[in-house]
């Protein structure tokens, strides 16, 4: 990978729109999302479930089904667009230049064939190699991802494997065509906080070796501040806050975005703090509100004058060149409601961070 | 029972005023081998002599890995499975032998919230029904009436009263785990055992559940037994914390002790493990990594059972089964070389 390569996106996603038509309704699942990664770097898209996030995944993977869903946009991998492409083309870079990780290993794994043939077969589809050279480069992988004696593992069947093991194997086959782009469903929700430490570093490990550019979907804060460069939050099917990781976490200015910081308890936090959870329920994505898609869940939409929030659905503005967020409060208004939350929630917390951070707040 | 297990574990935290008492429980499940015959092999030693004590309004938060047997040890001092040994005491009263017909009168003390909200309720009863149950099988009539009771219940915990009637199906996960506390609570017990409460919910929902549990907490001074694997929840919501491993507890101390000041090289690697949601402090934690997966619980190791995870091991830790034993004031571990003192720089400044 040339620096040069690594300055722009290697990943390009304008404009995706995904929706499936139901019995009751259209059910708009993504809606007019917009990011790009660059090589070497690592995106999380956050957001609770129905926000949108593994459907824009599977988009981009080409994993839609088009007859029962419609979508448009488009998605460029490397200057290839995707979205109108013949499925033929996107299945031969499917595993090759972009792979995909999901939550539950066990349901992405076929219970009737051992790890070694799994891994070959998926080595085989997209080189024309022997089965013994595959079953080589099978063994070399599982060894990369810290798999213990893989000759025998690789005999062994998925329900052999403890949980970790066999996201380790996934990984493990997500990697062998040393894909450029690797999206992350949920890769360790599954698995205990010892495991997902193991996962998380040998995710990064492998980045830095090969530069790979890596998608991160996960509801995780912890594991979105120990991985991503930069992060989307979804909410609705819409990307309502997009930052670097540090305008996010330091800089909200949404309130959904506070609302998901406020919600998730701080490993340090005193006894006395009590969580600020985001009243309500996740919206239906059938009968979308008309204006802002967090209207009903907001509790600051009475500072804005004339109905906006219910009449009119905000854009995603820039507030800088790398921070844009969709909300019509004003952005004075917008900044003081996040500094008096994360003063309510970050006074105890972090107590070398924050004395970096809260001046930068306060600007 | 040996009688060095009589002059060894015993000794964990009593304090006059418990609610209950859990002296050296254990749970074995019988391995029994192929055939006809079910030849009994081995045990599963789910549980192995666990020892703790809750006092009213307290919060025991109990963490580990899956399969350490947390959850089994919540069922089984709730007595819904029967100790293969030990001594469980409800308010002072050996309940350890007590058949499931003695323990009915007795369900009204202690309550259970179970995990998945979309499978403990019956699909086929209305919200009425389900948070009425308990009155039915206590034989227990409100004097305001079942109804009107029920739906002060259901305001209580966050749920529409017009809702009576609805069915589980007509509502939002969040909204069914409030069904199951509004079920726990309906009798006013003095224990609910919390198996993995908020872990099926999303996590603006999860703190909403949290907040609800704290507040039944404070109103009722219920006290709770709240087993999670997620570590940062359990962290704010207990006032003490048990770390368990392979059936054992490794630690148990107040729930500070146990983030700040871990003697136990396991809780110290568990806590560790947790990723902040913080991204300067995530740059500057420091990890220790455990090595390897959890050993088959049918054949633990010998000696201390962490010790093929454990990054300071020695021969001792082969040879010999530490002892639980007091390291500070109120604070419990069984290893041979414990962590110092406030090991981890205290992140509180």
């Amino acid at each position: 990978m040339s620096v040069a390569a690594a300055t722009e996106a290697f990943l390009d996603v304008r404009n995706l729109k995904v929706s499936f038509p139901t019995e009751d309704g259209v059910v708009s699942a993504v809606d007019g999302v917009d990011f790009s990664v660059r090589k070497g770097r690592t995106l999380a898209i956050v957001g609770e479930s129905g926000s949108g996030k593994s459907v824009t995944a599977q988009a981009i993977m080409g994993l839609v089904n088009r007859k029962t869903a419609s979508l448009s946009g488009e998605v460029f991998l490397d200057g290839e667009e995707l979205v109108t492409a013949r499925p033929e083309q996107v299945r031969s870079l499917r595993g090759k230049r972009m792979a995909m990780i999901f939550q539950d290993p066990l349901s992405s794994l076929h219970p009737f064939y051992s790890i070694g043939k799994q891994l070959v077969e998926a080595v085989r589809v997209h080189q024309d190699v022997s089965k013994d050279v595959a079953l080589k480069q099978a063994r070399e992988m599982l060894d990369r991802v810290g798999i213990p004696s893989p000759d025998r593992r690789l005999k062994d069947y998925p329900h052999n494997l403890s949980g970790g093991m066999r996201q380790r194997v996934m990984i493990a086959m997500a990697l062998l065509n040393s894909p450029e782009l690797l999206i992350a469903d949920e890769p360790t929700t599954a698995l205990d906080v010892t495991v997902q430490a193991q996962i998380i570093d040998l995710l990064r490990d492998l980045q830095k070796e090969f530069g790979t550019a890596i998608v991160l979907i996960t509801h995780d804060l912890g594991v979105v501040a120990d991985l991503a460069d930069d992060v989307v939050v979804m909410y609705g099917g819409r990307i309502v806050e997009r930052g670097a990781i540090d305008d996010i976490y330091y800089r909200p200015e949404m309130p959904y975005t506070l609302g998901l910081l406020g919600s998730v308890p701080r490993m340090s936090a005193g006894e006395t703090s009590r969580l600020e959870p985001i009243p309500g329920q996740p919206p239906s994505l059938i009968n979308l509100p008309k204006g802002c898609v967090f209207r009903p869940r907001c509790p600051y939409h009475e500072l804005v004058p004339g109905n906006r929030c219910d009449d009119e659905r905000p854009d995603l503005l820039a507030v800088t060149p790398d921070h844009a967020v969709r909300c019509h409060l004003e952005p004075g208004q917008r900044r003081e409601i996040a500094t008096e939350r994360l003063g309510a929630y970050s006074g105890q917390a972090n107590a070398p961070a924050t004395t970096g951070t809260a001046g930068m707040e306060e600007k | 029972m040996t009688a060095v297990d009589e002059s060894g574990t015993s000794e964990v935290l009593r304090r006059e005023d418990a609610l209950l008492r859990v002296d050296r429980v254990q749970k074995y499940f019988p391995v029994t081998g192929g055939g006809v015959l079910k030849r009994h092999v081995g045990d599963v030693k789910a549980v192995e002599k666990i020892s703790f004590d809750i006092v009213p309004g307290e919060t025991l938060g109990i963490v580990g890995e899956s399969g350490c047997g947390k959850s089994t040890a919540g069922r089984t001092v709730m007595k819904l499975l029967d100790p293969t040994g030990g001594k469980i005491e409800f308010e002072g009263r050996d309940i350890t032998h007590l058949s499931r017909k003695e323990m009915v009168p007795l369900r009204r003390e202690m309550q259970m919230i179970f995990q998945d909200p979309y499978s403990s309720l019956n699909p086929r009863h209305t919200v009425g029904a389900i948070i009425s149950a308990p009155f039915k099988v206590q034989g227990v009539k409100p004097a305001r009436g079942v109804q009107a009771e029920v739906q002060d219940i259901m305001a209580r915990v966050g749920l529409n009263p017009e809702h009576i009637n609805r069915y589980p199906n007509e509502f939002s996960g969040g909204q069914r785990q409030r069904i199951g506390i509004a079920r726990a609570i309906a009798l006013r017990p003095k224990l609910i055992v919390c198996d993995e409460p908020v872990s099926a919910l999303d996590v603006s929902i999860q703190a909403q559940v949290v907040n609800l549990l704290e507040d039944l907490q404070d109103e009722f001074q219920l006290a709770y037994i709240f087993i999670a694997h997620d570590l940062s929840v359990v962290r704010h919501i207990s006032d003490r914390i048990a770390v368990m491993y392979l059936g054992r507890i490794m630690e148990i101390a107040d729930s500070e002790k146990i983030y700040e000041s871990p003697r136990h090289p396991y809780t110290h690697a568990l806590t560790s493990a947790v990723p902040l949601p913080d991204p300067k402090a995530e740059r500057a934690r420091e990890r220790i990594l455990l090595e390897g997966d959890l050993p088959s619980p049918i054949d633990p190791p010998s000696g201390c059972v962490f010790r093929t995870r454990c990054p300071k091991a020695q021969q001792r830790c082969a040879d010999e089964v530490p002892e639980v034993r007091e390291f500070a004031p109120g604070h419990f571990g069984a290893c041979h070389f414990p962590e110092e003192k406030h090991l981890i720089p205290v992140s509180v400044a």
